[in-house]
């Protein structure tokens, strides 16, 4: 029975701090082995929501299930079964690695005859082999990174949710960490935040974007694609003037734009963007009409799939006018509007 | 209480391996030894009935009004400030078990520094006289009265420091609450005078609550068991506010 049972499970999650909503009724789900990414732009609810997760912060109502257990029934039991890793990754500065992995294999109740064996696995897992003697307060950004992961995963949690991952590391570090969690799909099941979305678009069976502590979209990547993304654009590379490309593409479409066209390289072909309104694909029909033109000629053709960053700023966009529209008619005092913005600029 | 001794065992090695821990030891034997010297050149000079370790042990205020807060200003309100309280409250440790490590931890520092102070007592019994009476009661009161108080002013700094994330604030309250209880408790009946005709009650509360008078009968050799009751029982209460005090803010289980 147990087995059915989905490992995270919030029901009409609401979490105040005076005034504000942090958290505003959301309900999620994720299923055994899964591995979803939670997005939002700062001050959106996520942080909050994964401390009530974790036992660490209690909602005002709402209930939260980890592998079936209601976490404010019984937070000590769900401790058992999450590694958890919080945002900013608070280490013990005075430690060494090594010491500080074999303390929380400790109090996180590995058995004595595995805890040895399964240190080294972590740490060889997270590239920490080489640093395992040194003090964490000595470490790298990219290494207390690593020691937090290691620490996450250290005892085999079936749930695991981590803040912000892979804040601060470099590109190898970012794929070594992304193997990882990949590597756990299907035995684990994956909560995480992040600000990187090629990341959690690349890692993620499944995404969640809050937004002013509401859910305002998830599904898969494609899922969310069809659902926020109204265009569809090609990138092609073109022999010709920008006016011939425009009578060309009339009838194909009754409106289109092209939002970019370069300067015409040494071989003389530019680079240029065209946006279809709607989702339908019609690159057959813009092979045959450009060929069939006769001072056009194209060296390379191909759609471009909207990036997830695309996705979140449309629907956190989305979400702001409605609650612009809400706080206008409740006279409120705005509060998320601010670090909304700074979002958008940081992202895009 | 299963991780009771595994967190113990680890504060214990944090406390050894910070250098602060030294610099307060040193700190807290220099001026020991100062006090000490201070009171043997005082017995040079006028000769006095009692032995010099009973006034010694008079003094136990002066190390604890700057030992305690700096011993237990960190426990918590560090552990908050950085962020590691969530790492900690977030694994299946129960807030009892992290209040009672970090007092234990403490505590036991807080006991070998005033076992070094037994140095004091050897040296200078190995060099008087060799007529003077070697009379061991009165050291071993005094050191029973320093077990029996630690207790109760560390749990003070614990509560004081499981109240905020600021060690500052957590070392002034500390210090506030310590100060509090040995002066005003022992000072209590003269502060009745504001009374125009003083209770009965307030006499017979400022009794139990003398401090010094409780150290001075320790140290002459009268073990007073309603002072272990005030002080056992004063500890357990604020050992019990921490942990509720970190439960609530942390939500352990």
């Amino acid at each position: 029975m147990e087995k059915q049972e989905p490992a995270i499970e919030v029901e009409k999650l609401h979490k105040r701090f005076g005034k504000l909503d942090a958290v505003n009724g959301i309900s999620f789900q994720v299923e055994k082995g899964q591995i979803v990414g939670f997005l939002g732009p700062n001050g959106a609810g996520k942080s909050t929501t994964m401390r009530i997760l974790t036992g660490y912060a209690r909602a005002t109502s709402g209930i939260t299930r980890i592998c079936g257990i209601p976490v404010a029934c019984n937070p000590h039991e769900i401790k058992r079964r999450i590694g958890y890793m919080p945002e900013n990754n608070p280490l013990p500065n005075e430690l060494r690695v090594r010491e500080y992995l074999k303390l929380r294999a400790r109090i996180k109740e590995l058995p004595m005859r595995h805890r040895a064996k399964r240190i080294d696995e972590v740490m060889e897992r997270c590239d920490l082999s080489r640093a395992q003697d040194r003090i964490i307060g000595k470490l790298s950004k990219g290494f207390r990174q690593r020691v937090g992961i290691a620490d996450a995963i250290l005892a085999h949690p079936e749930v695991i949710i981590m803040d912000e991952p892979t804040i601060g590391l470099d590109p190898h570090q970012v794929i070594m960490i992304r193997d990882l969690i990949a590597s756990l799909r299907g035995k684990m099941s994956v909560l995480i935040s992040s600000h990187i979305l090629p990341e959690i678009e690349m890692s993620c069976d499944r995404v969640i974007i809050i937004n002013g502590g509401k859910i305002v979209g998830q599904g898969t990547p494609k899922e969310l694609r069809e659902a926020f993304i109204t265009s569809t654009i090609y990138e092609l590379e073109i022999n010709g003037k920008i006016a011939s490309l425009r009578a060309a593409l009339v009838p194909i479409a009754k409106e289109f734009e092209i939002d970019q066209f370069s300067k015409a390289d040494s071989c003389g072909f530019s680079k240029a963007t065209i946006r279809i309104p709607g989702v339908h694909d019609c690159g057959e029909d813009l092979i045959s009409c450009l060929a069939n033109s006769s001072d056009l000629r194209v060296r390379s053709l191909g759609m471009r799939q909207a990036p997830l960053e695309d996705v979140f700023l449309a629907a956190t966009r989305r979400s702001w006018e409605t609650l612009d529209t809400d706080l206008a008619k409740d006279e409120l005092q705005p509060g998320s509007d601010e670090p909304a913005e700074t979002e958008i600029s940081a992202t895009s | 209480m299963r991780h009771f001794f595994t967190l113990l065992r680890a504060e214990l090695w944090k406390l050894l391996i910070n250098p602060s821990t030294y610099i307060a030891a040193f700190l807290f034997l220099l001026i020991m030894g100062f006090l000490f010297q201070l009171i043997l050149l005082e017995y040079a000079n006028d000769p006095k009935e009692e032995s010099p370790s009973v006034t010694f042990f008079k003094l136990f205020f002066v190390p604890v009004f700057f030992m305690v807060p700096l011993l237990t200003m960190r426990s918590v309100a560090e552990e908050r400030a950085s962020g590691t309280i969530e790492t900690l409250m977030t694994v299946p440790v129960t807030a009892t078990e992290v209040i009672l490590s970090k007092f234990c931890a403490g505590y036991i520092y807080y006991a070998a520094l005033w076992a070094f102070t037994g140095s004091f007592h050897y040296l200078f019994f190995s060099f008087v006289q060799e007529d003077s009476i070697f009379d061991p009661y009165p050291i071993i009161g005094g050191y029973a009265y320093i077990a029996i108080s630690g207790t109760l002013f560390l749990s003070l700094g614990i509560f004081a420091s499981t109240m905020t994330r600021s060690q500052l604030i957590a070392g002034i309250v500390s210090f506030s609450l310590v100060f509090g209880f040995i002066v005003i408790g022992s000072y209590l009946d003269e502060l009745a005078l504001l009374w125009i005709s003083q209770p009965a009650w307030v006499d017979q509360l400022a009794q139990h609550t003398d401090v010094i008078q409780h150290s001075r009968d320790f140290s002459s050799g009268i073990i007073d068991t309603r002072a272990i009751v005030l002080y056992a029982s004063c500890s357990l209460a604020f050992l019990f506010l921490s942990i509720l005090v970190l439960e609530y803010r942390e939500g352990g289980a």
